[in-house]
């Protein structure tokens, strides 16, 4: 009974960082602070919900496949975001107006 | 073969965790798919299968690096939903360059998504040539190479070297 | 005008989550499960989440923007099977939730390198 509580708590936890997550990717300014914003609540939101889950229904085999998911998820997901930052700065999505420093770009001028 | 063997257990562990309550129908039909499995893939996946013998390695991966990993994710998480919630939108974004040591594929793969899940930076490129990683920021407090190397890789780059390499 | 906008949308969010917490979802309620009653609170939460997701879609101005959403939204039905699998006690929501995740990571890689402008060799 304790273990269905601290796993309901887990599961509220998650949706708390989802719901932060979504409010970056609406509220930033260009893809990069989006992409931030968004993988690192969201991945982190979906395996604690995924955690959760587990220690609600215990050793069966949904909770197998949810421990096999969480795992999956931490190693899929940022290569994805890298994945797509590196596609995003090739084709040429310019960064916000505020931003410092575009070490990368210049770097690319320098060699092509 | 060394790698083949590597993945034919990885293979039917991962069987034996989709199909739980492990009987012997399944486990025999896992024997052949990760069989098959391992003799057609087996050369991608470990290039040094030495590296596994050592049971240091193991006792560092999960007493150092996984707690550190856990409690920089908890931090980011509250970093970016602080600055989320904030009416003024407290970011000051950009691109640094930072060096790095690590040589092998494994190490820089594990150091490139820790980068991600931890405060504020997120990996775009990778040169492997001169070891150098262009990591956006989102709230950039050194421009220069050293003392950007210093707040970003550090805190990984030890414990790295010592489960790698 | 920055912060009259904040709290404009702070308001909206504030009044969903307590419309939420005051109407759970009806139609989960004749399994006589447990926790029926929190679930039907929580899918109402995770469905705002999709909500802005899709607006993101729509208003992206980059192609960028809306591939990211899609990544996100994958993400997000994972936790949502999760999240059926206790309420309606079908184990075969997280087959769903673990052969989307495949897929959705896939798909993002190649809707990535689409982006890149070069061919599938590489």
């Amino acid at each position: 009974m304790i273990i269905d509580v601290i796993g309901l708590i887990f599961i509220v936890i998650g949706f708390a960082f989802d719901v932060f997550g979504c409010l970056g990717l609406v509220r930033l300014p260009d893809v990069y602070n989006r992409l931030q914003a968004a993988t690192k609540c969201v991945t982190l939101g979906t395996c604690s919900i995924l955690f959760g889950t587990f220690l609600v229904v215990g050793f069966i085999a949904a909770g197998m496949k949810c421990l096999l998911c969480m795992i999956f998820l931490l190693l899929t997901s940022p290569v994805a975001a890298h994945a797509i930052a590196r596609g995003a700065h090739r084709s040429g999505v310019k960064l916000w107006e505020g931003s410092v420093v575009d070490k990368y770009a210049e770097d690319k001028e320098g060699e092509a | 073969m060394k790698s083949k063997m590597i993945l034919f257990a990885l293979g039917f562990v991962a069987w034996l965790l989709l199909n739980w309550p492990p009987d012997w129908q399944h486990s025999l039909t896992g024997i052949f798919i990760a069989a098959f499995v391992a003799y057609m893939t087996g050369d991608l996946f470990i290039q040094r299968p030495h590296v596994l013998k050592h049971p240091k390695r193991y006792w560092y991966f999960v007493m150092h690096y996984i707690p550190v990993f856990l409690w920089e994710c908890l931090k980011a998480n509250i970093d970016v939903a602080y600055r989320v919630i904030h009416p003024d939108l407290p970011i000051k974004p950009g691109i640094v360059k930072v060096k790095t040591t690590l040589q092998t594929d494994t190490a820089l793969t594990f150091l490139a998504n820790s980068i991600t899940l931890t405060p504020g930076t997120l990996s775009v490129d990778i040169d492997r040539d001169n070891g150098i990683l262009y990591v956006h920021w989102i709230d950039v407090r050194a421009k220069d190479i050293d003392k950007a190397t210093a707040q970003i890789v550090e805190r990984f780059e030890g414990i790295l070297r010592k489960v790698f390499e | 005008m920055k912060n009259i906008r904040w709290l404009i949308g702070a308001v909206i969010i504030v009044a969903i989550v307590a419309f939420i917490v005051f109407r759970p979802l009806p139609f989960l309620f004749y399994h006589k499960l447990p926790y029926v009653g929190f679930v039907g609170r929580a899918l109402y939460i995770i469905l705002l989440a999709c909500v802005m997701c899709l607006y993101r879609i729509w208003k992206g101005p980059t192609s960028a923007d809306r591939i990211v959403a899609v990544d996100i939204l994958g993400i997000m039905i994972v936790g949502l099977c999760a999240i059926l699998t206790i309420s309606t006690g079908r184990s075969w929501y997280i087959d769903i939730g673990i052969a989307w995740a495949l897929q959705s990571f896939i798909s993002t890689l190649a809707l990535s390198k689409y982006l890149e402008g070069k061919g599938f060799e590489e």
